[in-house]
């Protein structure tokens, strides 16, 4: 049986006492949401914080509303169940969220993980996530350099065996709902003790498999999600991955559209999810202002395609995953311009059969 | 040799029961369960979330064990394992059906989908295949080929709704 | 009767005999059947939804200590010390075992005992265990593995067949044919040049099957106690507890009276669970060392490193049809990469060439097989044994001859399907073979007719045949004794126990075995109390593996009922004053055929008997027939019959990205009779499952990293996550035609289902992905990737194909040359040296 190793657990119940907690806990203290991400990686010897701060108590990061504007903020410990559910999210400008959500693992980490915990989600490579044995083997790598889960940001050395000669580490943001997130819009709200901030989601992140969450202090704690009020809008999410549940993304593509009279695009918004340690979003001035046709994706796809790195630490040939970014481009713009689903679309786009 | 924290009492309340354990807060209900509580019934896969081997329901949700600490689970919450299925000496539906028609060959991974499946008939009890895919998608099962699984709640789902139907012309 | 009365020690020959019994009629008045055919609960079902059950890891016994195995991070090192004092010193750990606390080597085949239950002087793999560390808790155990230390001097590394054909040095073993290289062997049934010679076609293709591994959802776990009697008792998840009994007896140096073995019940198994494991050893000695309970429960990452997997397969075939697509002759080559330990080896490598000739009618044949180590955890037996990998080229080869010969797949295969009662070109001697159904009931369902080469360019279907065994007819040791045994007691309370030491992994056996008695006595299954899988209580089966439980454990329970039948019928007859020949078994009664309603009931009739006969026991044991196939190495192959099995599937391919999404299998399989229909079903199933995955998504690949930097040689991902079994999602619709040819060497005519319905899944996915898109990806699994290079290829006016480029010389030794049966042959080699002790293969 694999076990969790021992630590001293807190369970605030406000979001002050949590934010209070987490900055007393220092270098050594992490926050456990669904614990659908952390426990797994306390379990592999990956991070051993000695201080766990439950947040399961506290009631107020599962407080969503509707503002007056129509922006709608979601509370990062809404469950990733709950976030697909949302009465306030059923529009279709929200799609690419819902759908993002309701493809994380599986049903069980669904109920389990939530909104907050899957925008933190630990980056994720198969030099990595593995056992303290297996990576003794490997005698380990740039972002696990130790035996016992060393505090990341402080260490500099090992050796990153995706790319040897790389100074940095190339573990891949692995989160569904960051860059559907990015694609409407939204912004977070970090909570210390010392106050609160409200950044946009993308800001969160950087291109670093180590400090790929350096938006975001160590002593803040992620507790809402705003997502505009996008009228017009219509969004979708595309998830490439080699089973129809439990894998993780190893290429998502987050689309958001809006089309005006005649079929123009008059805003346009595309994001890439797992093939870097950060969402890449894709400028998309070549899409607005025209129709989007058959030429008009294929031309963006190119374009779109090319910030993608796939390495090989990931399922899947890299070299394939690289060629299939192109197509899942095309595949969500044309399920937005309204194109009947392909092969493709229905195994990267399943509509899932959301309960009542 | 571990640098362990004392245990702590909890009470666990479990298939309708309350359970006095003591226990440290890094244990997991699945541990928990299958050590402290002696309810092996619940079985595990992998302990890291990848099999659903270890599903029991936590306030009716279908939960990993493997990955919920027991101690977040000591507010009241209402747990549900393999073994709080039937009632006295009768079988629940689910497991007259997975044990007639197949939805059970090693079974090992059974009460996993036995509990993940009496969650989503609660929610939904007349479902269409598609979403009881959806709905299984978290429970790994290397005998059956699921076929057998899927008919086996299909069955559970109209005997249930006949029970149903019955119970309320006998009213 | 007692056990002793049992014909015991007899030669092969009159075994065989006395069971050319055929029972195709059920035990019911006029030969219906009681049971039989009928869909029904199985007997274990309650206990597996009320989670009763008991696997390994469920057991736990008062004082008992937890064992965690520090396993080498090292594929290839020598062991210059291991110092465990710091471990030692620890309160709360009682015990560390290293190599020479259990120095004594074991295997599972007599000719590769080459492991340790821990590394004595060098490891072989990363995972290879070096010391066992026992404690009061496993968090304790798992700790103190960081308090051993181990000092390595590290080797080169083999990492793959090309690198064990290459570096003789360092050897992995000081044992096996030369070098790196553990076995080869070479047959030569008939002028195959010749006969390639002399065909109007000749095709040749080079394939590549990648390893897989069995997964199942239960982790291997062990409990070794010490009992009140001082023996040493072994609670563990395994399929064969004869044979770790045996190994347990080698190993720990007891004697067999000394130890006892009890197979939990096993959740899943698929051929992982069948060899003798270190853990299983290890427990035992740390037992009696502590003389307390001892608990191993292995996690998933070291489910891994027992593997026992599909073996990675090269392999070219040659083969020589007519311009109407008849086989003229056949060469199959093999190389396996058998990991670092013998296991299964040596049979897995006959396997290989064993099944090609039983499903078409192949006039002549060559096989050579080459297996070799390499550092990496050791393959062995999964489901479908050693054949799937050849029947994947097989299947492909032919679809490949179809299309050249502009033949329809299924014509082409109809036009040569192997008979029953033939002999083939190897020797095997085939049963019935209702292959000509199966592929009929596939073509119907599928509407392949209108499908093949007609559905429009992304959409395509293929089809493959498939044959296995029922039964390896030769144990894994050489003896003379039953293969499977079975002891009913009778009570004058109406209670029926029946004994055998088959062993439930989940398909059935427990069923089949109460299904059998229950048929035979006319009683209700449920009423059948079952013991099994205890070597010291229940008669010797020699364990679930080479789909042998229900031809061999079914037959032995029939010929135990039968006798309790006798001895039931005859004071029942008395009793009822009538012919004994009028007596019948129906309902828990036992009545006059012609008057049912003079009868007593089931008690009764076991009171008059025990009456006249004392207390009620009976025995039945099964021995396979003598195969006629006398050359050395004609040991592997030989079954009482064949199973056979047909698929259609249904693909389609995104030509952008090759994605493939399997649609619909039809699948049939001639299963002899379905004794219950409920779980035949589901065995066809699960083996589509398995094979989808194996198909598809599966594999169990290796790591190396950068070499200047490391020697490192890692699995890719021992996880769950990772190893890609299909999901709910994942499982595409399946239609499934159980096809009856009863067989007269089955019990009530029953032939295997567990195993060979998952072969044809592969090359149909394969075969039907040429039809979609017009390529051919030669290697398994078939991944978008494979596809895409291949429509690449194509675009660019090559092949349109994936798949290994050549096929590495061997240095293959001298053929057996064996003349087919219609050139002579006698089932003797031509060249064969005379025989220094025991006839049959080495290998089993």
């Amino acid at each position: 049986m694999m076990r969790v190793p021992p630590f001293k657990y807190v369970a605030p119940k406000t979001i002050a006492e949590a934010a209070r907690a987490l900055r007393d806990a220092g270098p050594e203290g992490m926050l456990l949401a669904g614990g659908t991400d952390l426990l797994p990686n306390m379990k592999r010897r990956q991070q051993t914080p000695k201080v766990v701060i439950g947040l399961s108590a506290v009631k107020d990061l599962r407080a969503s509303l509707r503002g007056a504007d129509g922006a709608v903020t979601l509370g990062a410990g809404l469950s990733l169940t709950d976030t697909a559910r949302s009465p306030l999210v059923a529009d279709a400008a929200y799609r690419a969220l819902t759908t993002a959500a309701s493809k994380v693992a599986t049903p069980h980490i669904q109920a389990m993980g939530t909104l907050g915990g899957n925008l933190c989600l630990d980056t994720r490579c198969n030099y990595y996530d593995q056992n303290h044995e297996w990576r003794q083997a490997i005698d380990f790598c740039k972002k696990a350099p130790g035996p016992h889960g060393t505090a990341q940001r402080e260490v500099t050395h090992g050796t990153c065996w995706v790319a040897p000669g790389s100074p940095r580490c190339w573990a891949v943001s692995s989160t569904d709902t960051a860059p559907a997130l990015v694609a409407l819009g939204a912004e977070v709200t970090l909570v210390s003790a010392d106050g609160e901030r409200r950044v946009p989601v993308l800001s969160l992140y950087k291109n670093d498999g180590m400090d790929y969450l350096a938006g975001k202090r160590r002593d803040e704690v992620l507790t809402a999600v705003h997502v505009p009020a996008l009228v017009g809008w219509r969004s979708t999410y595309w998830k490439l991955r080699r089973r129809g549940s439990f894998d993780f993304p190893v290429l998502s593509v987050a689309a958001a559209l809006r089309l005006g009279p005649g079929g123009v695009v008059e805003g346009a918004r595309v994001t890439l999810g797992s093939v870097a340690s950060c969402p890449l979003e894709v400028t998309t001035d070549a899409l607005v202002g025209r129709p989007l046709t058959d030429e008009a994706i294929a031309a963006f796809a190119d374009h779109a395609a090319k910030p993608a790195r796939p390495l090989d630490n990931t399922d899947y040939h890299l070299s394939w995953r690289k060629r299939v970014v192109r197509e899942y481009v095309v595949g969500a713009l044309r399920e937005l311009r309204g194109d009947p689903p392909g092969l493709l679309a229905r195994s990267a786009a399943r509509v899932l059969p959301v309960l009542a | 040799m571990m640098d362990m924290p004392p245990k702590e009492l909890h009470t666990l309340r479990v298939n309708g029961e309350a359970l006095e354990v003591a226990f440290w807060p890094h244990r997991t209900l699945l541990e928990v369960l299958r050590e402290d509580a002696g309810l092996t019934g619940t079985k595990h896969g992998c302990e890291l979330g990848e099999c659903g081997a270890c599903a029991v329901l936590v306030d009716g949700k279908p939960v990993l064990s493997c990955l919920q600490l027991a101690v977040e689970c000591v507010g009241g919450q209402e747990v549900t394992t393999v073994e709080g299925l039937a009632q006295d000496n009768r079988l629940h539906p689910l497991q007259e059906a997975f044990a007639d028609l197949g939805g059970s060959q090693c079974g090992y991974c059974t009460p996993g989908f036995l509990v993940t499946a009496k969650a989503f008939l609660d929610e939904r009890p007349r479902p269409t295949r598609e979403e009881l895919k959806e709905a299984l998608s978290g429970n790994l099962c290397r005998c059956t080929g699921y076929l057998q699984i899927f008919e086996a709640v299909e069955q559970a789902a109209e005997r249930m709704a006949e029970a149903g139907r019955a119970e309320e012309q006998g009213r | 009767m007692s056990p002793q009365e049992h014909e015991g020690g007899s030669a092969a020959g009159q075994h065989a005999d006395a069971h050319k019994v055929s029972h195709t009629r059920g035990g019911g008045p006029g030969g219906a059947f009681n049971v039989v055919g009928k869909a029904r609960r199985r007997v274990d079902g309650r206990a597996k939804v009320t989670g009763q059950t008991r696997f390994a890891d469920d057991l736990v016994l008062p004082r008992m200590l937890y064992m965690k195995l520090l396993r080498s991070p090292h594929p290839h090192a020598r062991i210059v010390k291991i110092d465990a004092s710091r471990a030692l010193a620890h309160p709360s750990v009682k015990c560390v075992l290293t190599g020479k606390d259990v120095p004594i080597p074991y295997g599972i085949l007599p000719v590769s005992q080459d492991e340790h239950a821990l590394c004595l002087d060098k490891v072989r793999h990363v995972g290879d265990p070096v010391a066992a560390v026992v404690a009061t808790t496993e968090d304790e155990a798992e700790a103190a593995l960081a308090l051993v230390d181990v000092e390595y001097e590290l080797l080169d590394t083999i990492a793959d067949p090309e690198d064990a054909l290459s570096k003789p040095e360092p050897r992995i073993h000081d044992y096996g044919d030369d070098g790196n290289v553990h076995k080869r062997v070479a047959f030569e049934f008939g002028d195959v040049e010749a006969g390639l010679a002399a065909s109007d076609r000749v095709f040749e293709d080079v394939l590549f099957f990648e390893g897989n591994t069995h997964l199942p959802i239960e982790q291997h776990a062990t409990l070794a106690a010490v009992d009140e009697n001082g023996r040493v008792v072994v609670y563990s998840s395994t399929q064969t507890p004869h044979y770790l009994h045996r190994a347990l007896v080698k190993a720990l140096g007891l004697p067999g009276a000394r130890i006892r073995v009890i197979a939990t019940p096993n959740g899943g198994g698929f051929g992982g669970k069948s060899d003798p494991f270190n853990h299983e050893v290890a427990a035992a000695k740390a037992a009696l060392v502590t003389g307390r309970p001892v608990k191993v429960s292995l996690n998933r990452e070291e489910v891994f490193y027992c593997h026992r997997g599909r073996h990675p397969v090269l392999m070219r075939f040659r083969t020589g049809v007519s311009h109407e697509g008849k086989l003229q002759a056949m060469s199959l080559e093999t190389l396996l990469d058998g990991g670092a330990y013998g296991s299964y080896g040596v049979a897995s490598t006959f396997y290989t060439g064993a099944l090609q000739t039983v499903t078409y009618q192949v006039p002549r044949y060559a096989f050579r097989g080459c297996r070799t180590f390499t550092n990496k955890p050791a393959c062995g037996p999964k489901r479908g044994h050693g054949t799937v990998q050849p029947r994947f080229g097989q299947e492909v080869q032919l679809d490949k001859i179809a299309v050249a010969l502009g033949k329809d797949p299924a014509d082409l295969r109809l036009m040569q399907l192997a008979q029953a009662g033939d002999l083939t070109a190897n020797y095997l001697k085939l049963g019935t073979i209702g292959l000509r159904e199966c592929i009929e009931k596939v073509v119907e369902g599928s509407g392949w007719r209108d499908k093949w080469q007609k559905l429009p360019y992304g959409k395509g279907v293929g089809l493959a045949c498939s044959s296995y065994l029922c039964g390896a007819g030769l144990p894994i040791y050489w003896n003379d004794m039953p293969h499977s045994g079975v002891q009913l007691r009778l009570d004058r309370m109406g209670g029926v126990t029946c004994f055998c030491g088959a062993t439930e992994i989940g398909q059935g056996s427990d069923d089949v075995l109460a299904n059998m008695v229950a048929e035979v006595l006319g009683i209700d299954p449920a009423d059948v109390q079952l013991v099994t899988g205890q070597t010291d209580v229940t008669p010797i089966d020699l364990g679930s593996y080479s789909s042998r439980v229900t031809m061999m454990a079914g037959n032995a329970a029939i010929q135990a009922a039968e006798r309790a039948r006798d001895l039931i019928a005859g004071p029942a007859a008395k009793k009822l004053g009538i012919p004994r020949d009028r007596v019948a078994f129906q309902d828990r009664r036992v009545f006059d055929v012609e008057d049912p309603s003079k009868g007593l009931t089931f008690e009764e009739a076991i009171v008059v008997a025990e009456a006249e006969h004392g207390t009620l026991g009976t025995v039945g044991s099964y021995k396979p027939p003598q195969s006629p196939a006398k050359f050395k190495g004609g040991g592997v192959g030989p079954s009482p019959t064949y199973s056979y099995s047909a698929a259609v599937v249904e693909v389609e391919v995104d030509p952008a990205t090759g994605w493939i999404h399997v649609e619909k299998i039809w699948i049939a399989h001639d299963i002899g009779r379905a004794l219950n229909p409920v779980l035949a079903r589901g065995q066809v199933e699960g083996s589509v499952y398995m094979g989808l995955g194996e198909a598809l998504y599966e594999e169990s690949a290796f790591r190396r990293l950068p070499q200047k930097l490391s020697r490192a040689n890692v699995h890719k991902f021992p996880s769950m996550l990772e190893y890609k079994s299909p999901t709910t999602l994942d499982m595409p619709e399946v239609v499934t035609y159980i096809v009856e040819d009863p067989d007269a060497q089955g019990p009530f005519g029953a032939k295997e289902v567990g195993q060979g319905p998952l072969l044809p899944i592969m090359p149909a996915v394969a075969n039907a992905v040429f039809d979609a898109v017009g390529v051919r990806v030669d290697r398994c699994p078939i991944t978008p990737e494979d596809v895409l290079r291949a429509l690449d290829d194509k675009a660019k006016g090559g092949a349109g194909r994936v798949g290994p480029a050549a096929f590495p010389a061997i240095g293959w030794p001298e053929p057996l040359k064996v003349p087919p049966p219609w050139e002579g042959g006698d089932g003797t080699a031509v060249n064969q040296k005379p025989r220094r002790s025991r006839p049959a293969a080495a290998g089993k």
